[in-house]
C-alpha cells in the first residue's frame, strides 16, 4: 500500500428524517481542523435518496467538497448498500482519514467498511489530532471502562478511520453562502443485491426531550432510593425545562428506561447545565457527562466522587434540597418576570 | 434444525480493576475474569431461539486457556456445545485480526454442522468497540444486523429473520436473509439463574479446543499483533476534574447560592418556572 496516494479528510454525513445528524456537523468542525493542519481538503460523503440539497449545509459547516450518492436504493440506511457506495468512493478518491459519528448508523457502517477495505478503525473516539508531516491520525478514547485514556494509531493502512462520540467535538459556526464542489457519484445496485429490507421505522414519541440534544439535564442516581423518590428528578427537570438523565444503577432498578442512561454504556451528553442528584460519580458515569458546561451535584456524602467532577456541589439530602430548589426557582423566575414588566 | 453460534469473550471486570498509576496499565490480577456481560445476553437469546424453534446452540471464544471457564458459564446458561480457539499466534489481536480468527473457526464449525445464525454481544467491556461482530459478518459474507433489541421471527425454512434494531429515536424492523449475524443489546432479554441440570452439565463439560494448526487456510499474517492495523500508542490517566465549589450554609442558603448561579444563565429558562 502506497500511503502517499491517500489524501484528504472525509466526514460521513448522516442524514435522517430530512435532517443532517448534529454529530456530522460537529465532525465537519473537527475535520476542518485536521484538514487545515494537513493542508488538504475536507470532504463530506452523503448517501441517500433526495438528499443532494444538504450539500449547501455541508459547505457552510466547513467542507470543500461533497461526494453525493443520491439514488432511490439508498432511501433507508442499510449496511450493505451504504457500504458499497462508500467502498466505491474510497477506491476512486483514496482519502487519508474518514470520520463517522459513533451512532447506530455510523458504527454499523464503519465496522463493515473497515473489514472490507481492510483498515484500522478506532471506536468511540473523544479526541482527535493529526501529525502534520505524516498525516498519522491520533485517535484517543476512554478504554477499560473509562479507567484509562488511550491513543490509537493505524500506521500502515489507509484510510485511517474513527467513529467519534456525539457532542464531544464542536461544529463551526456556519458561514452562510460558503460553497464548494459537489461531485455526483453513482453505483449500479439492484434491490436483489441487498439481503436486508427495512419493513418499518418506529419512532418513539414518548421521548419528549432527547437527552443527547437537551441544554439542561437533571440526572438522578440510586441515592433517590426508589422509583417514587426518583420522581423528584422529573419534578426538577420539568421545572427547569430540562430532560431526565439517570445512572446505570437506576436503569437496572427499572426506575426509567435505558435511553435515559448517561455514561459509558449509555449516552454521552454535553448540556449547558447538568444536575447529578444522588449520583456517586462512578468513572463510567463521568465519561458520559464530564464535558457539560456547568455541572451541579447534590449528594449527601461529602466524599462522593461526583464532587470532584462538578462545578458546584451541595452536600445534603436530595429530599430536602430539591423541593427547596424547585420552590425557590419558581419564585425567582416569577420575580424576574415582574422585573421585566410582567412580560411572558 | 437451526444451528446458532454465539461468540463470547472472557474479560477482566473493568468495574473493579485496579490501575497502576505509574504505568497506566491494568493490574489484571486485581480483577476477576468474567464472561463479558453483553455476551451473556447473546447466549441467552440463542437459547431462547432454540427453545422456540428447536436446534443447537454452540458458543465460540478466542482466548487463553482459562477462558474455558467462560464457556462453562455459557453451558450453564443453556448452550449445547463450546468451541475455543487458543494459540499464542492469536495474541495481541485488534478487531480486524479477531474477526479474522473467529471467522476461520466459524468456517470449521460449519463443516461439523452448517451455521444459520451467529449472535454477538453489543460490545466487550475491555475492547469496547462493537466492531468484531460486523467484522465476522463481512468476512463470512452474511448480513450484519447490529443493535438488535428483539428477535421477532426466525424462519429457517423460508430463510429469513425479522428483528428490531435500536436506533437513536426508536427502532427499525428489519428482515434479513439467513444466515446472518446479530449483535444484540442488553435489553433484549434477562438472563435467569442457571438451572441445576445445566450447572451440573457445565462442571463436567469439556469444550473443543483448537490451535491455529487445527484451522484451515489460515493466513498467519492476518493473525494477532501482526494482523492488526491499529496499535495503542499511548495510555494516560483520564483528566482528573479539579472539583468545584462546595456551597456552604444551611440548606436554604445553599439553594439560594445555587439559584444565583442558575440565574446567570437565565436565557436557558425562558418562559420557565411559572407554576
Ligand atoms: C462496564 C460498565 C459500564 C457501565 N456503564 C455505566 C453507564 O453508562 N452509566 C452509569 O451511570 N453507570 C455505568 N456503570 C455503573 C457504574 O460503575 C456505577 O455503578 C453507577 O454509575 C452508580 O450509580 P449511582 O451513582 O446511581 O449509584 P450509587 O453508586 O449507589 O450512588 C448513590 C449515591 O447517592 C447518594 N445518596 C444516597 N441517598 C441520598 C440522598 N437522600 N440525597 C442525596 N444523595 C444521596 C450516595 O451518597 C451515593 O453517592 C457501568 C459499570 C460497568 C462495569
Ligand atoms: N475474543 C473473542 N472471542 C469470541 N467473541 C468475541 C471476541 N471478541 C469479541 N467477540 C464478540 O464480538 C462482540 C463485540 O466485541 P468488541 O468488538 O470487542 O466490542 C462481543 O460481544 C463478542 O460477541
Amino acid at each position: 500500500m502506497n500511503l502517499e496516494e491517500y489524501s484528504g479528510v472525509w466526514v460521513f454525513i448522516e442524514e435522517k428524517n430530512g435532517e443532517i445528524a448534529p454529530v456530522s456537523l460537529e465532525l465537519l468542525g473537527a475535520g476542518r481542523r485536521l484538514a487545515d493542519k494537513r493542508d488538504c481538503k475536507l470532504s463530506g460523503i452523503l448517501i441517500g435518496n433526495n438528499i443532494s440539497h444538504h450539500a449547501a449545509t455541508v459547505f457552510e459547516y466547513g467542507a470543500d467538497t461533497i461526494y453525493v450518492y443520491d439514488q432511490p436504493i439508498f432511501n433507508d440506511y442499510r449496511t450493505e448498500s451504504y457500504m458499497k457506495a462508500l467502498l466505491h468512493c474510497c477506491e476512486k478518491y483514496k482519502p487519508e482519514i474518514i470520520l463517522y459519528g459513533a451512532t447506530s448508523t455510523g458504527k454499523d457502517l464503519a465496522s463493515a467498511v473497515a473489514t472490507d477495505l481492510p483498515t484500522g478503525l478506532t471506536a468511540d473516539t473523544t479526541e482527535l489530532d493529526v501529525e502534520e508531516d505524516t498525516g498519522l491520525l491520533l485517535a484517543s478514547r476512554p478504554a477499560f471502562g473509562g479507567n484509562i485514556m488511550a491513543t490509537i494509531l493505524c500506521k500502515k493502512y489507509r484510510p485511517q478511520m474513527a467513529t467519534v462520540r456525539p457532542k464531544v467535538m464542536k461544529a463551526l459556526p456556519p458561514e452562510i453562502g460558503r460553497t464548494g464542489t459537489l461531485i455526483r457519484e453513482q453505483i449500479l445496485l439492484n434491490e436483489s443485491d441487498i439481503r436486508t429490507k427495512v419493513l418499518e421505522i418506529v419512532t418513539d414519541t414518548t421521548k419528549k426531550v432527547r437527552i443527547d440534544e437537551a441544554d439542561i439535564i437533571v440526572a438522578g442516581g440510586k441515592g433517590l432510593g426508589s422509583a417514587e423518590g426518583f420522581q423528584l428528578v422529573h419534578l426538577l427537570a420539568e421545572t427547569l425545562g430540562g430532560a431526565v438523565g439517570a445512572s446505570r444503577d437506576v436503569v437496572e432498578a427499572g426506575w426509567i428506561e435505558h435511553h435515559h442512561q448517561v455514561g459509558q454504556t449509555g449516552v454521552t451528553v454535553t448540556p449547558k447545565i447538568y444536575f447529578a442528584i444522588g449520583v456517586s460519580g462512578a468513572i463510567q458515569h463521568l465519561v458520559g457527562m464530564r464535558n457539560s458546561s456547568l455541572i451541579i451535584a447534590i449528594n449527601k456524602d461529602p466524599e462522593a466522587a461526583i464532587f470532584e467532577a462538578c462545578h458546584y456541589g451541595i452536600v445534603g439530602d436530595a429530599f430536602e434540597i430539591v423541593p427547596l430548589l424547585v420552590e425557590q426557582f419558581k419564585k425567582s423566575m416569577a420575580g424576574e418576570e415582574v422585573k421585566h414588566g410582567g412580560k411572558v | 434444525m437451526l444451528h446458532i453460534v454465539a461468540c463470547i469473550k472472557q474479560v477482566p471486570d473493568t468495574k473493579i480493576i485496579k490501575m497502576n498509576p505509574k504505568t497506566n496499565t491494568m493490574d489484571r490480577a486485581s480483577a476477576p475474569a468474567i464472561l463479558n456481560p453483553y455476551d451473556e445476553h447473546a447466549v441467552e437469546e440463542a437459547v431462547r431461539i432454540r427453545e422456540r424453534y428447536g436446534g443447537t446452540v454452540s458458543v465460540l471464544t478466542m482466548g487463553p486457556p482459562p477462558a474455558v471457564k467462560a464457556i462453562k458459564k455459557c453451558i450453564a446458561i443453556g448452550a449445547d456445545e463450546g468451541y475455543m480457539i487458543s494459540d499464542r499466534k492469536f495474541a495481541g489481536a485488534d478487531t480486524l485480526a479477531t474477526s479474522y480468527a473467529l471467522t476461520k473457526a466459524l468456517e470449521k464449525i460449519s463443516q461439523i454442522k452448517p451455521v444459520d445464525l451467529v449472535i454477538c454481544g453489543k460490545m466487550t467491556i475491555d475492547g469496547d468497540t462493537g466492531q468484531v461482530g460486523p467484522g465476522i459478518a463481512r468476512r463470512l459474507d452474511i448480513p450484519p444486523l447490529t443493535s438488535v433489541k428483539k428477535v421477532e421471527e426466525v424462519n429457517k425454512q423460508d430463510g429469513y429473520v425479522i428483528v428490531h434494531r435500536k436506533i437513536e429515536d426508536g427502532h427499525e424492523v428489519i428482515q434479513s436473509s439467513l444466515p446472518c449475524l446479530l449483535s444484540v443489546e442488553k435489553e433484549i432479554n434477562e438472563v435467569p439463574y442457571a438451572s441445576f441440570p445445566n450447572m451440573l452439565k457445565a462442571t463436567r463439560y469439556d469444550p473443543h479446543i483448537w490451535s491455529v494448526d487445527d484451522l484451515e487456510d489460515v493466513d498467519i499474517k492476518q493473525l494477532g499483533l501482526k494482523g492488526s492495523p491499529t496499535i495503542v500508542a499511548k495510555v494516560w490517566a483520564p483528566p482528573k476534574p479539579e472539583g468545584g465549589k462546595v456551597l456552604e450554609g444551611n440548606p436554604a442558603e445553599k439553594v439560594e447560592q445555587l439559584i444565583s448561579v442558575l440565574l446567570e444563565r437565565k436565557e436557558l429558562f425562558e418562559g420557565r418556572g411559572r407554576a
